[in-house]
């Protein structure tokens, strides 16, 4: 067994090789959970004893001929926003302290079925607002490359936790960018699926027509795999897609001749946005042209306006979605309340963060009469024409390709004063999910030492077609393959 | 056109039942006024005419059959009750003392 985790299928042959053991990988992964992990503040939760139980289950399925899946044995983490049954599940928030779930998600259901195994939970900006993982009730988490540096958000912990070699995988949730920003801050990969591809039932609700639960991993080949095993309909979720689980792992052909890649004019004028991000991106786009692929121009001329609508859209979703947490059913409750409404509003004062009030308020206000229409109607308009810039173009080409942020990560602390520049940070990603889009960002290099994301996007129901073009890039190049310092 | 009062902070925040003391409602009332003032941005773009978006995928509201299925027990949906009785959720009185009598 190599100090550093090799690809999904490297593990799997490496199992059924008996070269190593579920234990074995799981007992690493706990090892550099405690330490590394510690460190970097990954992790809201451990599941020790139940992690090794099912890895000791895993191992003798294998012995037995009874291997349930490529996933069986493999160790993952999961974002504290996904219920597991008879777990913690606390959304990084005081409001949901000691909450523990009656139930599994839909995801977590078939991460059991198929055998992999969860060792922990993973750290999380608080409901999944923000951009930094420092909304954390428990302390913001760190970037392995840089450990004054953010690990970007809301999924900064399963991406950190990967990025560290501490899981080959993970599961994060994307709202507006919260799996896609923080895989281009760490150089991992991560991917926001179709919406309505992979069940919501048991994510905690923050955005419910933004939301979607996606892969974290090294490689589009591991997203994949990890992807086909949680997609597929699920009647407990009403915005699930009557499909079949996606096979997108069978489509990673590494063949990219006579596709038509668009790169959207807007994205590489952006104000503010660094030259050197952007010529990484030119950089890649060259190199699959090279390999048959056909490069357009193409435009969206809404681009400058959806940062604005996805925060109007968001907030107004997510005060609706947090008005369950009153104190009567669930987690915290404020103590020696006289009556019904002081106690809804003293369990939330106290429960809630900076960040989640902020845009409780700011939903509140953009849905309260005299506003509705100025804001919440409009930006609904807005998205329809961002969805028609999306369709437009993807009349003259397969996929975008586009940076994943408008600069590498930033550092702890320089951006929580202002909460507008924080919400700028996501200017690439929020459109994919105003238009339900599935987008990848993948490592395509390092300015300064640090990673760079490059994005790769989508016709919806075409997930395959974008981890194909990633898989393809990777094939090509080995920037996935690049490591921070051990920091054991 | 949007310029937001502490006064007006301190009225949403009540709306969503949360509560701004003296010190945090200066901060949040700038922060709101800077978000709102950005997002004004949006006024530059006619949309006379055009539909607005609720949901990226448009999706019929699914169906199923009139039938029970089971989900929690009584005593599975209040084990997470800060305070519940039985299988009831305990919470303050709603109405005060005149008002009940």
């Amino acid at each position: 067994m190599t100090e550093r985790f090799g690809s999904v299928s490297e593990l799997r042959s490496a199992l059924d090789a008996e070269q190593t053991s579920s234990r074995e990988l799981i007992e690493r992964s706990l090892q550099r959970a405690s330490g590394v992990g510690e460190r970097l503040s990954v992790f809201v939760d451990l599941q020790n004893d139940q992690a090794v139980a099912a890895a000791d289950a895993a191992d003798a399925r294998r012995a037995a001929g009874e291997t349930r899946s490529p996933l069986d044995g493999i160790p993952l983490v999961i974002k504290d926003n996904i219920v597991q049954q008879g777990e913690r599940a606390g959304c990084a928030s005081r409001i949901l302290e000691g909450y523990v779930s009656p139930f599994d998600s839909t995801v977590v259901a078939k991460l059991r079925a198929a055998g992999a195994v969860v060792i922990g939970r993973a750290n999380m900006d608080e409901f999944a607002m923000g951009s930094s993982t420092e909304n954390s009730a428990y302390g913001p988490s760190r970037n392995p490359w840089d450990l004054e540096r953010s690990p970007g958000g809301s999924s900064g912990g399963s991406t950190a936790a990967v990025a560290a070699d501490i899981v080959p995988l993970a599961l994060g949730s994307d709202t507006g960018g919260s799996i896609r920003q923080p895989a281009a801050f760490c150089g991992v990969v991560g991917m926001k699926p179709t919406y309505g591809r992979v069940s919501r039932y048991g994510l905690v609700a923050f955005a419910s027509s933004l939301d979607q639960i996606g892969p974290l991993g090294r490689s589009a080949a591991d997203c994949a795999t990890l992807l086909d095993v949680i997609s597929g309909h699920d009647p407990k979720d009403s915005t699930s897609l009557p499909e079949p689980a996606l096979t997108t792992a069978s489509a990673l052909t590494g063949d990219v001749s006579g596709l038509t890649i668009g790169l959207p004019r807007e994205y590489f004028e952006t104000e503010g946005a660094d030259p050197a991000l952007l010529e990484k991106v030119r950089v890649a786009a060259g190199m699959l042209e090279a390999q048959g692929a056909k490069l357009v121009e193409v435009d969206l001329p809404h681009a400058r306006y959806a940062v604005a609508a996805y925060y109007l859209i968001a907030t107004a979703e997510a005060s609706s979605n947090l008005a369950r947490f009153d104190g009567v059913r669930y987690g915290r409750r404020a103590e020696g309340a006289a009556n019904l409404k002081e106690l809804y509003e003293r369990t939330r004062s106290e429960g809630f963060g900076a960040e989640v009030k902020r845009r409780i308020l700011l939903g509140t206000y953009v849905l309260s009469a005299g506003y509705y229409e100025a804001y919440y109607r409009k930006a609904q308009k807005i998205r329809t024409l961002l969805r028609q810039d999306f369709d437009a173009a993807f009349a003259g080409c397969d996929v975008l390709l586009t940076p994943t942020t408008p600069e590498t990560a930033f550092r702890l602390g320089d951006k929580t004063e202002d909460p507008l520049t924080m919400y700028l940070s996501d200017i690439y990603t929020v459109s994919a999910n105003l238009a339900g889009l599935p987008g990848v960002s993948l490592p395509c290099g390092l300015v300064e030492g640090l990673p760079v994301g490059l994005q790769v996007l989508g016709r919806p129901m075409e997930d395959a077609a974008v981890l194909r073009v990633a898989d393809a890039y990777q094939r090509l190049t080995d920037h996935h393959l690049a490591r921070p310092e051990d920091l054991a | 056109m949007s310029r937001i009062a502490p006064e007006d902070a301190k009225r949403v925040a009540e709306l969503a039942r949360l509560r701004l003391d003296d010190a945090e409602l200066p901060a949040m009332t700038a922060h709101l006024e800077r978000i709102l003032e950005y997002v004004d941005l949006l006024m530059e773009v006619e949309t006379d005419g055009i539909e607005p978006t609720a949901h990226a995928i448009p999706l019929a509201t699914p169906t199923r059959s009139d039938e029970p299925a089971g989900e929690f027990t009584p005593e599975q949906a209040v084990a997470n009750a800060p305070d519940a009785d039985g299988t009831a959720f305990c919470v303050p009185k709603v109405l005060d003392d005149e008002a009940a009598s």
